[in-house]
């Protein structure tokens, strides 16, 4: 099954985390490609979508940040209405939550970015329905 | 007794002392100690040769847990209460009937001493179980027969429920409690003077300034005596406000009163701030000989007009360690540090912050290496720690998680305790 790698950072939820972050990357001359932030009280956790992201999450931790990687599903759908609501229809056929997901639409091709806790499966039911599940490479190039 | 002239109450206190001495000397650990100096009972003939004896202190009662320094057999034992410690185990009280009886007699004593009568109907909002504020303070109201109601503390609505339908008149109360209750009074529109009954507040388990005890007064329209009190000498009602509230009476026909530098362990001169030690004179079970309270607080000189002859100290101004009274609960940051280090996603630094009227707040370095992305996962580790502080601290703080490396690095003792509280 095609997974993408994310980097997660964890950053304390006050001004100038952001700002502490996309310099480190920057000075790395990674290219972010998406990135969502959620944050919760005191904390927050930004995940990226990067060119590169072993040497996002290294050059982050040297900077002392609580960096990782996670396996997320990268699915492209066709930019049309109904298209969003086929994929939510056939997950909840399968009894399969979207808990964390996001998405963005770049040249005409919509991308939704899935985390699960079971990402095989959910691939797998995503790609019986004939959507296609992206590698690394195919959801960096889009 | 409270207005014994000072000769008789001396030689009483004298008789209860050597008493004492003598009853002690049963206690291995006291015994341990008198054959290290070569006292004997009877070496006890004069108020000044109290401080040949030796000092109790917390870590004496830790060492001795869980029943070392009982004087009597288990079978007379009643009850046991226990205070906060600094390690895993708290320090442990025992009182036979005697002492229990007694307890309630000096509660008796304070509950007269301010006005109340059988008539009154008091709610005790204090904590039951372990904490003597519940239990010892309950007994004494009994004693003087009036209708005694024992909510506990917390859930407001019940407690105005009771105050409403039962007409409560006098009330035990920690000072933070106070102002919440006051708040949700005024969010429910209810007017304490128009529309309850009450009439006092004995407030105590935690120091607060005169400021504090306005502010209560003026909240919630009742007249305020500070209690004071620690589990080791009974609970509430060593010391109380008089009418004239112009310090607590501390009763000197149950403890000895001593007020030392907490170095040094001189004796300091009336008026000046030291450490309280008080030694039990009138206790059968578990009788402790000057022990190091860690309150900070002075004698006031002179006769109170009220005509009660046993000495006034200061209300409490400090502490000589470093234990916080939170909610009424004593918590050592030693307690917060030994759950904190035994949790592998958290780092070695941390800080404790007390804000508002008892808010404590706990942060943490998350383990970049307990970082799996998941926020959710970040959320459970943090009730997870509180959950755990909860049941080490019987007060559940907020935790914060931070990055690792944005806490000050605590430097040998440094301070990891930030009290902003404005009590």
């Amino acid at each position: 099954m095609n997974t993408v790698k994310l980097v997660a950072v964890f950053a304390e939820n006050r001004p100038g985390q952001a700002a502490r972050i996309t310099e480190i990357l920057f000075r790395a001359n990674v290219n972010i490609r998406c990135i969502t932030v959620v944050s919760s009280g005191s904390f927050g956790v930004m995940k990226l979508l990067v060119n590169d992201p072993d040497l996002a999450c290294r050059s982050l931790q040297k900077e002392g940040f609580a960096a990782t990687l996670m396996d997320v599903l990268a699915v492209e759908m066709a930019d049309q209405p109904g298209a969003l609501h086929a994929v939510a229809h056939c997950l909840a056929a399968h009894q399969i939550n979207l808990c964390i997901t996001y998405g963005f639409v770049v040249n005409q091709r919509a991308i939704l970015v899935i985390e699960a806790e079971d990402p095989v499966r959910v691939g797998e039911v995503l790609s019986k329905e004939g959507l296609r599940v992206l590698t690394q490479k195919e959801a960096l190039s889009v | 007794m409270e207005t014994l002239e000072r000769p008789a109450l001396e030689a009483l206190q004298l008789q209860r002392l050597q008493d004492t001495v003598r009853r002690v000397e049963r206690v291995p650990f006291y015994r341990k100690k008198f054959l290290a100096t070569g006292l004997k009972a009877e070496d006890i003939q004069c108020a000044d040769d109290l401080r040949r004896l030796p000092f109790t202190t917390a870590a004496d009662l830790r060492e001795n847990y869980p029943d070392g320094l009982l004087a009597v057999s288990r079978d007379e034992v009643l009850r046991l209460h226990t205070s906060s410690g600094t390690t895993g185990k708290p320090k442990a009280l025992f009182f036979s009937r005697r002492d229990l009886d007694n307890a309630a007699e000096l509660l008796a004593r304070a509950f007269c001493m301010t006005g109340v009568t059988r008539s009154d109907v008091f709610q005790n909002m204090m904590s039951y179980g372990l904490f003597t504020g519940g239990l010892m303070m309950h007994y004494g109201a009994e004693k003087i027969g009036c209708l005694v109601i024992p909510s506990g503390p917390g859930t407001s609505e019940r407690q105005l429920m009771l105050m409403q339908d039962f007409r409560t008149t006098v009330v035990h109360i920690t000072p933070s409690y106070c102002f919440y209750f006051a708040d949700f009074l005024e969010k429910k529109g209810i007017n304490p003077r128009k529309d309850l009954a009450l009439r006092k507040a004995f407030v105590g388990a935690e120091p607060y300034t005169e400021e504090t005890c306005r502010k209560i007064e003026a909240a919630l329209g009742v007249d305020v005596y500070n209690s004071y009190g620690l589990t080791e000498m009974n609970g509430p009602g060593v010391a109380f406000e008089c009418e004239h509230k112009s310090g607590l009476h501390l009763w000197e026909d149950n403890f000895v009163l001593e007020v030392i530098h907490p170095i040094t362990g001189e004796p300091v001169k009336d008026g000046e701030t030291g450490e309280l030690v008080l030694t039990s004179i009138n206790r059968e079970a578990m009788p402790l000989l000057r022990y190091r309270t860690r309150d900070l607080t002075s004698i006031i000189p002179g006769t109170c007009p009220c005509g009660r002859t046993h000495r006034r100290i200061h209300r409490i101004t400090g502490r000589s360690d470093d234990m916080l009274i939170v909610r009424g609960v004593n918590i050592f940051p030693q307690q917060i540090e030994r759950v904190l280090m035994a949790l592998p996603q958290i780092g070695r630094n941390y800080v404790i912050q007390l804000d508002g009227l008892d808010d404590l707040t706990v942060t943490v370095e998350l383990s970049p290496s307990a970082f799996d992305g998941e926020v959710g996962h970040l959320a459970q580790l943090q009730n997870q720690i509180a959950e755990k502080l909860r049941a080490e601290l019987w007060v559940r703080p907020k935790v914060d998680l931070v990055a690792a490396g944005s806490l000050p690095v605590a430097e040998g003792k440094a301070r990891r305790v930030i009290d902003k509280r404005s009590i």
